[in-house]
């Protein structure tokens, strides 16, 4: 038997540097200091892009989801009342749009977060072997981001959007249902068969060469 | 037939037992089934490596051309806005107030 498994620190969401006071930069941006906006994007606007790729998986819809993101997080700034991190605000109005633009993409102009989801009593892992040690080392950065995001673009867009935003932009299951307008049961749901997919996808890619499935043992 | 069930459970559990989120008696139970379960040691230890790569993945500056077009819609939207709150451009004298659910 390998190593003891020693259960992982729990995921934390993610957290801003101490020297960022988004708040701060808000309550001046309500006040019409475009400086303190223009900050706010400079902070953000690698991680809304980041994810409006992801969820669209087009270069042209990503840029349209990140203009209109800011347009409409300006437009509306006044009406942002703290209740939630800007950030979530932000993530939220970014989601809406990536996701019309996948609707507006998909000929049968079905809701992808509204796909028929399965109900958790079928559950498996078909690929079960062992990683080689830091696969990441082996790959360059760029070969290893076109492994995962590759990897990610193979998800259905219910399951990719919950992995993106738990799991890449670690915001809490609660953010993530907030965002999506999903309940917590559900975000839950499709991030179990989201990680469990790409756990199997990659296992295919990483998996220690010349072993058996269960060959270190 | 014990162990299979195990197994079932522990795969369904998996997400809270990663993220930490267990009651302190169950995880101890599937702590030691993923101890002595080599199918479940290995799911488990995969997925953990599976959100330790996506999590390493830093977000890349936006392109400059995409960034730049960016500054430029919202310099616009900025002037646009002051220019209908009499150059003022004081939030409260903004355009109409809209409702953070209002932005989605």
């Amino acid at each position: 038997m390998a190593a003891s498994y020693l259960p992982p620190e729990p995921v934390s969401s993610t957290t801003i540097a101490s020297a960022f006071d988004e708040a701060d930069l808000v309550a001046k941006a309500k006040a019409g200091d475009a400086d303190a906006f223009t900050d706010l994007i400079n902070q953000y606007e690698r991680r809304v892009f980041r994810m409006a790729k992801q969820i669209t998986q087009n270069d042209e819809d990503a840029e349209d989801v990140l203009q209109e993101t800011f347009l409409k997080a300006y437009s509306h700034l006044d009406g942002f009342q703290g209740n939630s991190k800007f950030y979530t605000w932000l993530v939220r109005i970014a989601v809406n749009e990536a996701l019309m633009k996948l609707r507006k993409r998909r000929s049968d102009k079905t809701v992808p977060l509204d796909e028929p989801i399965d109900t958790g009593e079928d559950v498996v892992a078909r690929e079960v072997a062992v990683w080689e040690d830091n696969p990441e080392q082996r790959y360059s950065r760029e070969e290893m981001a076109d492994i995962l995001n590759e990897a990610v673009q193979s998800l259905k867009p219910a399951y990719r959007t919950v992995f993106v935003l738990r799991d890449i932009e670690e915001m809490s299951i609660e953010e993530t249902a907030e965002a999506l307008g999903l309940s917590i049961s559900a975000v839950k749901s499709r991030l179990l068969r989201a990680r469990l997919q790409l756990r199997e996808k990659l296992t295919r890619q990483f998996k220690r060469k010349g072993d058996d499935a269960l060959g270190y043992l | 037939m014990t162990l299979l069930v195990t197994c079932k459970r522990f795969l369904h559990e998996l997400n809270d037992y990663l993220d930490g989120l267990l009651e302190p008696k169950l995880k101890e139970e599937l702590h030691k089934h993923v101890n002595e379960c080599p199918n479940c040691w290995v799911i488990c230890d995969t997925t953990q490596k599976t959100l330790t790569v996506y999590k390493g993945m830093e977000a890349q500056p936006v392109p400059a051309d995409i960034q730049s077009r960016l500054m430029e819609a919202v310099r616009r939207k900025i002037a646009d806005k002051c220019g209908r709150s009499s150059g003022t451009c004081k939030g409260e004298h903004a355009e109409p107030s809209g409702h953070e659910h209002e932005a989605k």
